[in-house]
């Protein structure tokens, strides 16, 4: 396993470096995976037209990560190792992640972080000038590197900065406010897409020899989340209905530390990174009765004494306290709050204290490592943090699962490929805490820039024709959808239907789910999705800028989502990581997997509108560690 | 609370725009800004009026592209950005009036979106260090003083958001651009190309019509990441040196 990265790169053909001029190559996504992408190929000598749907890359929703970046550096000399941060991930994601593809995102994290530094990115550093790490949740040793809680954002802007060179270099073609809305296959490869221009409404064609699909996580089939509000799954389902699989579509991951619900009106829920569970400690009242008198302002929380706090964490795995992976720190949430043990109005949230870390360090220690977040959530919730608890409650946050694709990043469309958040590769059933971001830019900086060699270096270098026949033929169809959505002057805003499909979604296949609920989600999203289809309100026209149409297409899209994600979980008989399926749990409460059966990707293959899709089975292979049920006590 | 909006509306780049009036009701003080115009525009939309078309996406005060002038201030009247402002800023019966960011080089796009790819078009002519992905040093062979990666730091926190050029009476752009002039600058890994860098920046930024500079500080006062005219006098700085040895531009 180790050796394997270093042998297929060695095995992959190559493009002669004269030749690389000859190909075209599209990245559609220019977050953390599309812009390093995009950049890496375009300094490699392909040219490369990027496109997002957003004004500039640099909104893209890696800009939002906060908490950091794993790296096994070592730098902290506490035994960390390329084997250890592999296995912390494979076990992290409940064995249900490709043994190599971990491995190899584990060999090449290390580069990331030389990368970043080379670019000017602006990491933390210790007093010495040397790089700093904190630790994060799943892991006991410190291989996290940060800028402040923005570490997205600094790693997003170092990747813009490399794609702004090329873009001025003319190696890359930007096409910002672009949105793609399907695939262009000729003779069963992945040729070109279509795409419409969000401000003149044109559907357009572009070809290349060479399809990146880099749109980022699902987590907006939801609603609620904390994706941003354009986050979706379009690109991907494009893709999935012309004939990639779509793996693993229930592997959801809720974040344990977010900003609960205040109302109605909600459009968005906020992180708070979960570096923040190095020095807060989590808790409710030990008692109901304390509980509601909290939630009823008859009692404050300085009334609680240290014996009426129930630092449930620490109590339940006292070896990783705070600290324990997402899913378990979420799924404990809940569990107090279905006790009747939550402390705001709604019941639905737990405090994170910082007291204990203010005593201990001063006010200024902590204030220099979460500083902005503090600030941001007093700005959010009008309370201030410094002196009372903050208050979390679980939510979406990120999608393992997406397009699957092999060791080389190709789903099952030869020549299209999908890298980010968007495909399903490394984080298994759970993704551990600032893995994503190193995933995201192994993908772009140090992956696909090998694999894709193999590919073309086997395609003649010939021109695509836009020309083909089958350009205009899926632009005809598209344009036909857009008509559809503008004519069907029906009664119910598109929001109202998102709105309702993700309470189905978060009801029955969120943090805990039931066959049962399960089969019932499904029935309403099948109604649900008519009922968009005949009622939907899409006003405008298709030849200006129209955020309700944008919408509609990306709500369409979430409504055939919604169901595979069902139907995913559904199958799946076991638990596992972010999949909770209640019938499925040892006595103590936690996920029982199945190894015997289940130790598989699903994957899924369309068949069809109105169709059962057909279920794929990838068997994981596992060489290199033990499976164990995961004890984080 | 009930609440008096003034919006500016105008249907597209040619279309000349003027304001409309909106009285809304139920707004409760935890709604975000944006929020309380999402329940306008579903009350717009299901009475069959065109929703009002604005600029957002992260709604964490992070990706930047939220934008509006509130009541003569960009990102209203708290140093924020627009999607971090909440309903419990303003008062119950208040009129809000709401504009798009103006200035020449950012153009109405629609209602109050508006095109901000200037910026980008700054970046690309020297925002970053020349390296190729791979063949770089080793992370902890570049050691740079906790007090410079602090400044940079500082700098570095730019969103792109542009109230900078909104705020200013001359749209200068310059608090934006020598947020990154100065970010390079500061670090080890920028020093080789620095000369070239500010000066070629600095041309695109006049390239693109915006104003000159007139050190009124109004940038500095509204932006919302608290980026330091200390960085414009950097830039400045590094521009004559540029300017004053360099055989370029
Ligand atoms: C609030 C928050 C905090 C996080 N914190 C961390 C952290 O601390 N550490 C960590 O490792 N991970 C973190 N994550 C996860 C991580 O940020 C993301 O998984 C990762 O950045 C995704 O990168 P990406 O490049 O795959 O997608 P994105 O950054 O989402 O980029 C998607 C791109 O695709 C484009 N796009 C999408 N659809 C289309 C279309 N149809 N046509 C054209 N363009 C399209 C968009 O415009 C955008 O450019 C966090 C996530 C969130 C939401
Ligand atoms: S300097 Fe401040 S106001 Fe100007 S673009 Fe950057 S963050 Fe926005
Ligand atoms: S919406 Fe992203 S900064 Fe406001």
């Amino acid at each position: 396993m180790a050796e394997k990265w270093t042998k297929h790169k060695f095995n992959s053909k190559l493009v002669n470096p004269a030749n690389k001029r000859k190909y075209d190559v599209i990245v559609v996504g220019t977050g953390l995976a599309g812009a390093s992408a995009a950049a890496s190929l375009a300094e490699l000598g392909y040219n490369v037209k990027a496109f997002t749907f957003h004004d500039s890359p640099r909104r893209a929703h890696s800009i939002a990560a906060q908490g950091g970046i794993n790296a096994a550096k070592n730098y902290q000399n506490d035994g960390d190792s390329i084997f250890r941060l592999f296995y912390d991930t494979i076990k992290g994601g409940d064995y249900r992640a490709r043994e190599a593809n971990v491995y190899r995102l584990a060999e090449v994290s290390v580069k990331i972080i030389d990368q970043c530094v080379a670019q000017g990115v602006p990491f933390a550093r210790e007093y010495g000038g040397l790089l700093a790490n904190r630790s994060f949740g799943g892991a006991q040793v410190s291989r996290t590197f940060y800028a402040r809680g923005q570490t997205g954002q600094q790693l997003l802007l170092g990747a813009y900065s490399a794609l702004s060179r090329q873009v001025a270099t003319g190696k890359v073609r930007l096409y910002p406010r672009t949105e793609m809305m399907d695939v262009v296959m000729i003779d069963g490869h992945a040729r070109g897409i279509v795409t419409r221009n969000l401000i003149t409404g044109a559907v357009e064609t572009h070809a290349a020899h060479a399809v990146l699909l880099c749109t980022g996580g699902y987590g907006n089939v939801f609603f609620l989340s904390t994706n941003a509000m354009g986050c979706n799954v379009t690109a991907a389902w494009r893709a999935h209905k012309r004939g990639a699989y779509f793996a693993n579509p229930c592997f959801t991951q809720i974040h344990p530390t977010c900003i609960p619900v205040s109302g109605d009106h909600q459009s968005k829920l906020t992180l708070m990174s979960e570096s923040l569970r190095n020095d807060g400690r989590v808790w409710v009242p030990a008692t109901k009765e304390n509980a509601e008198k909290l939630r009823k302002g008859q009692i404050k929380v300085s009334d609680l004494k240290e014996e009426d706090r129930d630092y449930f964490l620490e109590r339940k795995y006292p070896s990783f306290g705070n600290l324990v992976p997402r899913d378990v720190a979420s799924r404990n949430a809940k569990y107090v709050c279905d006790e009747g043990r939550g402390v705001n109005e709604t019941g639905e949230a737990v405090f994170l204290d910082f007291r204990d870390a203010i005593k201990r360090d001063g006010k200024q220690v902590i204030e220099q490592k979460y500083g902005n977040l503090f600030d941001m959530y007093k700005q959010i919730t009008g309370e201030d943090p410094y002196e009372v608890p903050m208050m979390i409650y679980p939510a979406v946050h990120y999608t393992m699962g997406g397009l699957w694709v092999d060791y080389n990043l190709m789903t099952t469309i030869p020549g299209l490929y999908s890298l980010g958040e968007a495909n399903f590769s490394d984080h298994g059933a759970n993704r551990l805490g600032a893995s994503a971001l190193m995933q995201g830019l192994a993908d772009g900086y140090f992956v696909v820039p090998y694999t894709i060699g193999d590919y073309l270096a086997q395609t003649p270098p010939k021109k695509v024709d836009e020309s083909h026949p089958e350009f205009a033929k899926v632009a005809q169809e598209v344009k036909a959808r857009i008509n559809r959505l503008l004519t069907i002057n029906g009664k119910k805003t598109v929001d109202h239907f998102h709105k309702k499909l993700g309470k189905i979604m978060w009801n029955h296949c969120g943090m805990a789910r039931t066959a049962e609920g399960l089969k019932q989600a499904k029935a309403e999203i099948q109604e649900l999705r008519k009922e968009f289809w005949a009622d939907v309100k899409v006003l405008g026209t298709n030849e200006e800028l129209n955020l309700s149409l944008e919408k509609a297409h990306r709500v369409a899209d979430f409504l055939e989502l919604g169901e595979l994600m069902v139907d995913d979980a559904l199958n799946r008989d076991e638990s596992c990581g972010g999949h909770f399926r209640e019938e499925y749990q040892t006595p103590e409460g936690e996920a029982l997997r199945d190894d015997e059966n289940f130790a598989y990707v699903a994957a899924w293959k369309y068949m069809g509108e109105g169709q059962a899709e057909e279920l794929n089975k990838e068997p994981l292979v596992f060489e290199n560690v033990k499976l164990t049920q995961r004890s984080y006590k | 609370m009930k609440l008096t909006l003034k919006i500016w509306r105008q249907k597209n780049s040619s279309d000349k725009g003027g304001f409309a009036t909106y009285p809304v009701d139920h707004v409760s003080k935890d709604m975000s800004f944006l929020e309380m115009l999402d329940v306008l525009n579903e009350e717009l939309t299901e009475k069959g009026e065109d929703p009002v078309h604005f600029d957002h996406d992260c709604r964490e005060g992070i990706c930047g592209m939220c934008s509006l002038y509130i009541n003569g201030k960009p990102h209203g009247p708290l140093q924020t950005t627009t999607c971090q402002l909440h309903m419990r800023s303003f008062n119950d019966g208040e009129t809000i009036t709401i504009e798009p960011w103006r200035a020449k080089a950012f153009p109405v796009v629609k209602d109050l979106v508006v095109d901000r790819e200037a910026f980008d078009r700054i970046i690309q002519a020297g925002g970053y260090v020349n390296v190729n992905t791979g063949g770089v040093p080793d992370a902890n062979e570049i050691p740079v003083a906790k007090t410079i990666a602090d400044l940079a730091m500082d700098a570095a926190q730019c969103i792109g958001c542009g109230a900078c050029v909104a705020a200013c009476k001359n749209a200068s752009a310059m608090l934006f651009t020598s947020a990154k002039v100065s970010q390079l600058a500061l670090l080890p890994q920028g020093q080789v190309e620095r000369k070239t860098r500010a000066e070629k920046m600095v041309a695109q930024m006049d390239a693109e019509g915006f104003g000159a500079c007139t050190n009124t500080g109004a940038c500095e006062a509204e932006c919302p990441k608290g980026i330091s005219i200390t960085n414009i006098a950097r830039m400045n700085r590094e521009y004559f040196s540029a300017v004053m040895s360099s055989d370029n531009v």
